[in-house]
């Protein structure tokens, strides 16, 4: 009875995906697509935690469809609100469905035979195994930050690349919209909620779902609403320090790296009795640069008065604002 | 245990097709992004349902390190093409 009652939910799930990624991919109306696909990163965060990825669901829910949200949201002002049907002629139609029909067999068939594999050597059982070296208890945060804490330095700095040629492109986009008092009223209860459920999600990573990326989304989405909510006033931080926050997490991963090549004579080589100190210094220096990069990435641009804060040395403690 | 695994896979498999056609169908910049985002949402279900190891056992944490680092790439992926969308309109109004 439970695993009929199982079944149902799995394939309602799926069903409600495909539909709403459907949607998403063939209606004509850009806030239509933009709202389903909103909707379909929630569904894929319930479909994450029906697949004990609960790590996968937190960041889904925030960044897939919370942060995606919020960048397609602001950037569909500069387009038109209507999609324009296809220019493609008939054959080159039928050329791009049947190239995806193949490549959905193909993937289909792939999919079946690694399915049906015999277990070999699982990494999951060498990650169990090594996770108590590794200074954390959660095996997706000792993954990240300590056996292939390669991988996320380098996805520090793709974030951080991402982000200078956002800011290298354009101003920032100005809002129009007037602010309501109620989403003030909220604003004001809703931050400091973010924050600290940001923080315990950074902390709580260590031994249970959660981490930097995260928590540094979250602490992004807290900015974000401030930004929504009170557009005009003028932010009491000097642009240097944003700069700072931008670099800070790469930084600190870099010298924590190099540290360690001095010491064991392998870059990113945690001892196991620093490994859990040096993983949340780490994480927390990357949960602020990531906050920093993706709230920016919301502006779509400088911030105002950024390069006068590059040029005057001298001005950098009279507080540069940004609109 | 197979049947979900099957299920969750043909799932992503259909999400990749759609999201791939409609990549290559459109030519306006948010619409693509938005399909080419649906695309790699079924490659990271495909991903997750392989690490998936049944209701009792511990799932493969090394596939959801892996899609983790593929969520914020996307996430940055997608804001430097708006960037670059942008500053292509801005380009085009002068």
């Amino acid at each position: 009875m439970i695993e009929l009652l199982w079944s149902v939910f799995d394939l309602s799930l799926v069903l409600l995906l495909l539909a709403l990624a459907w949607g998403t991919c063939s209606t004509r109306d850009v806030m239509r697509a933009v709202t389903l696909f909103i909707a379909m990163g929630l569904l894929l965060a319930i479909i994450w935690a029906r697949l004990k990825a609960p790590d996968l669901a937190l960041a889904e829910a925030v960044i897939g469809a919370g942060i995606s949200g919020a960048l397609f949201l602001s950037a569909i002002k500069d387009y038109p609100s209507t999609i324009t049907v296809s220019h493609r002629t008939p054959v080159l139609q039928g050329l791009i469905n049947a190239f995806t029909l193949a490549l959905v067999i193909l993937m289909s068939w792939a999919v079946w035979h690694g399915l049906n594999m015999s277990d070999g050597i699982r990494l999951s059982d060498q990650v169990v195994a090594q996770a108590p070296v590794s200074g954390v208890s959660n095996p997706v945060t000792a993954v990240l930050l300590n056996f292939r804490a390669y991988d996320t330095l380098l996805e520090l700095a793709v974030v951080l690349t991402a982000v200078l040629t956002v800011l290298t492109l354009n101003d920032r986009r100005y809002s129009h919209v007037v602010s309501s008092p109620l989403l003030q009223g909220m604003t004001h209860w809703l931050v400091p909620l973010l924050v600290v459920t940001s923080g315990y999600l950074l902390w709580v990573g260590a031994h249970a779902p959660g981490g930097a990326f995260q928590a540094g989304a979250m602490l992004a989405a807290a900015m974000i609403l401030l930004q929504l909510a009170f557009p005009s006033r003028r932010q009491q931080f000097s642009l240097y320090l944003v700069r700072f926050l931008l670099v800070i997490g790469i930084f600190t991963f870099v010298v924590v790296g190099i540290w360690m090549l001095l010491l064991n004579d392998v870059f990113l080589a945690f001892d196991p009795d620093w490994a859990g100190t040096l993983i949340l210094i780490i994480e927390t220096m990357a949960t602020l640069s990531i906050a920093t990069a993706l709230a920016l990435a919301y502006l779509g641009g400088r911030p105002m008065g950024w390069e006068e804060g590059a040029r005057n040395n001298s001005a950098s403690t009279e507080n540069e604002g940004a609109g | 245990m197979i049947s979900e695994q099957l299920l969750y896979s043909l799932a992503g498999i259909g999400l990749f097709g759609i999201g791939l056609r409609a990549t290559l169908l459109h030519h306006m910049l948010i619409p693509r992004l938005l399909a080419l985002n649906v695309c790699g949402a079924g490659v990271f279900l495909i991903f997750i349902t392989i690490a998936y190891a049944g209701a009792e056992s511990r799932p493969d944490a090394v596939p959801h390190a892996l899609v983790l680092t593929g969520i914020v790439v996307a996430v940055s992926a997608t804001a430097m093409s708006l960037a670059l969308g942008r500053r292509l309109e801005a380009l085009n109004d002068e």
